[in-house]
């Protein structure tokens, strides 16, 4: 499927169950399709730390085959395997259970740790959000793998910068070379960067990616609006945004 | 107890290559030799808690199991969501080994104190909790349960018992049968309790895991439903426990532990259990009141 059909069931699905976060996921919507069409190899690790955007995730998996579009639009009905936050054991394809911000990147640094140890091949990716980056426990576990100089951990910080209104991360890419990260800065949705950053890290230092992305992007209603964050809509108003897919 | 923790988790690193020791920058020195031995699979993490437990949470899902220990409210307290999410509600194995047990530091004030940690961590239901009360009973609950695939919290104490006792991981050891009503030691109290009872005709049972709790010990062996519950933490905390095990019939609870408020004193151990009623005569005289002996 295209970003904008995947989109289209997003829409649709969220409609239904009068729940998921569609500004967030279509946020992410471009790193998680790359990450799952040519970047992620068998060995690979993936976790969705900001697990608000789980519809995004869910459609990608569905588009790969990991479970069908019927699982997929069952999200939150009460004997769903898809919640609105993933659940690991659950959810097909889903290694952790994330939804309260800042849990999933430390463990995404456990489990490359786990890797050293076991001196396994194999990189561990990881999405975070801007907003996330508030947590303590961010910043705890850069400290971490920016010591114990993880290079097969890869996180991607979904910078739409919805959380600006309440605090603004000035000086992102500085902050995290600083805590020993190998960082860098693209467009969240193009492919092409998200390609080429994502499949030849630099293998000295932990990677961290900023994406630059937009909030609700390619549906002009939702885009950067806060309003649309997390709130049930009418059909008629899911055929409005469905039109409005680019 | 915390010599014993060393010598405990050396021999496993050994006999198991899962086992990962997470220090939150304390037993740094104790376990030099753990570092020396095992470089890849010994980390002295530092004081970042919250991290910490995800990250262990991350090796557990790589098939490690992890021991994490530092100081009873940086770990409990702090870190519960963490315990709670990554652990508990993902169904990962773990290991959780404080010190700093209720008031062992008690000049550090109440910054260090921890007489809540078993209730919080109660509050995560698949969460086990064992509360040794001696370097033996202690060595011999890690090792029981050290691998099994829960979230399991270790409570060491200062305040460790001579007492000797084959205690089994889940099940509590019934030290003497009685007709008054049933006495519940948990723990390094043991010793007190045994000494406070000396001259009571009770039951006496002793608990060293408090979750799962062993309903079925307390069931068999209170037939008067008169039960007494002296813990070395907050009182009340295995009151639940305690009503579960003995539903349907008329219960009659006592509650032993620490006063439910801030120990704002400082001194040593010997002092706040001066100040908490966790004595052998303070203990004695309201088991003798509770079980009306006539005494």
């Amino acid at each position: 499927m295209t970003i904008k059909e995947l989109k289209k069931k997003i829409i649709l699905t969220s409609q239904a169950s009068s729940e998921g976060h569609i500004p967030s996921s279509f946020s992410i919507l471009d790193i998680l399709y790359v990450l799952h069409n040519g970047v992620l190899k068998a060995e690979d690790r993936f976790i969705l730390s900001k697990g608000h955007a789980s519809l995004g995730l869910y459609a990608v998996l569905a588009d790969k085959g990991v479970f069908g579009w019927d699982v997929f639009e069952s999200f939150c009905k009460p004997d769903s395997l898809l919640g609105g936050h993933p659940s690991r054991g659950k959810a097909p394809g889903v290694l952790a259970s994330t939804g309260s911000l800042g849990h999933g990147f430390p463990m995404a640094v456990g489990m490359s740790l786990a890797k050293k140890i076991k001196k396994e091949d194999g990189r561990v990716f990881c999405i975070i959000g801007d907003g996330e980056a508030n947590e303590g426990s961010i910043w705890e576990a850069c400290l971490i793998a920016g010591h114990r100089n993880l290079n097969n951990l890869t996180c991607i910080v979904d910078y739409n910068h919805s959380t600006d209104r309440a605090i603004e991360l000035l000086h992102l890419c500085d902050k995290f070379t600083s805590f020993g990260f190998s960082v860098k800065s693209i467009d969240g949705h193009d492919h092409e960067s998200l390609m080429r950053v994502l499949s030849s890290p630099r293998f000295d230092r932990p990677s961290m990616v900023i994406a630059h992305t937009v909030s609700g992007k390619g549906c002009k209603p939702i885009e950067s609006n806060p309003a649309w964050h997390h709130r049930p809509f009418s059909i008629a108003e899911a055929e409005v945004l469905i039109q409005e897919l680019v | 107890m915390r010599k014993q923790l060393i010598a405990t988790v050396e021999d496993l690193l050994e006999k198991d290559e899962r086992v990962v020791l997470l220090l939150g920058d304390i037993g740094v020195y104790g376990f030099r030799q753990a570092f020396k031995r095992f470089p890849t699979r010994v980390y002295n993490i530092g004081i970042l808690e919250q991290a910490t437990v995800s990250l262990a949470a991350g090796l557990a899902m790589d098939g490690m199991i992890p021991i994490f220990h530092t100081i009873a409210p940086f770990l409990a307290e702090r870190a519960l969501e963490q315990i709670k999410d990554d652990f508990g509600y993902q169904g990962l194995g773990g290991n959780f080994v404080s010190v700093g047990a209720s008031y062992d530091y008690a000049a550090l004030g109440c910054t260090h104190q921890c007489p809540g940690d078993v209730q919080v961590l109660k509050s995560i239901p698949n969460m086990q909790i064992v509360v040794p009360g001696s370097t033996d009973d202690f060595d011999r609950l890690f090792r029981q349960a050290y691998d099994n695939p829960y979230p399991t919290y270790f409570r060491l104490s200062e305040q460790g018992t001579t007492f000797t006792s084959n205690v089994e991981f889940a099940k509590a050891d019934v030290l003497r049968q009685g007709t008054l009503g049933t006495v519940i030691a948990v723990g390094p109290v043991v010793s007190m309790v045994m000494v406070a009872c000396a001259y009571l005709d009770v039951t006496v049972l002793y608990y060293t895991t408090v979750q799962p709790f062993d309903r079925a010990s307390l069931r068999e062996n209170c037939d008067t439903g008169k039960v007494a519950v002296v813990e070395p933490y907050y009182e009340g905390t295995s009151a639940y426990e305690v009503q579960e095990s003995l539903r349907g019939r008329s219960v009659n609870a006592l509650n032993i532990g620490v006063p439910r408020k801030f120990l704002t004193g400082y001194g040593r151990i010997a002092d706040q259990n001066e100040a908490c009623g966790l004595t052998v005569g303070a203990i004695r005289e309201r088991l003798v009141a509770h079980f009306d002996s006539g005494e």
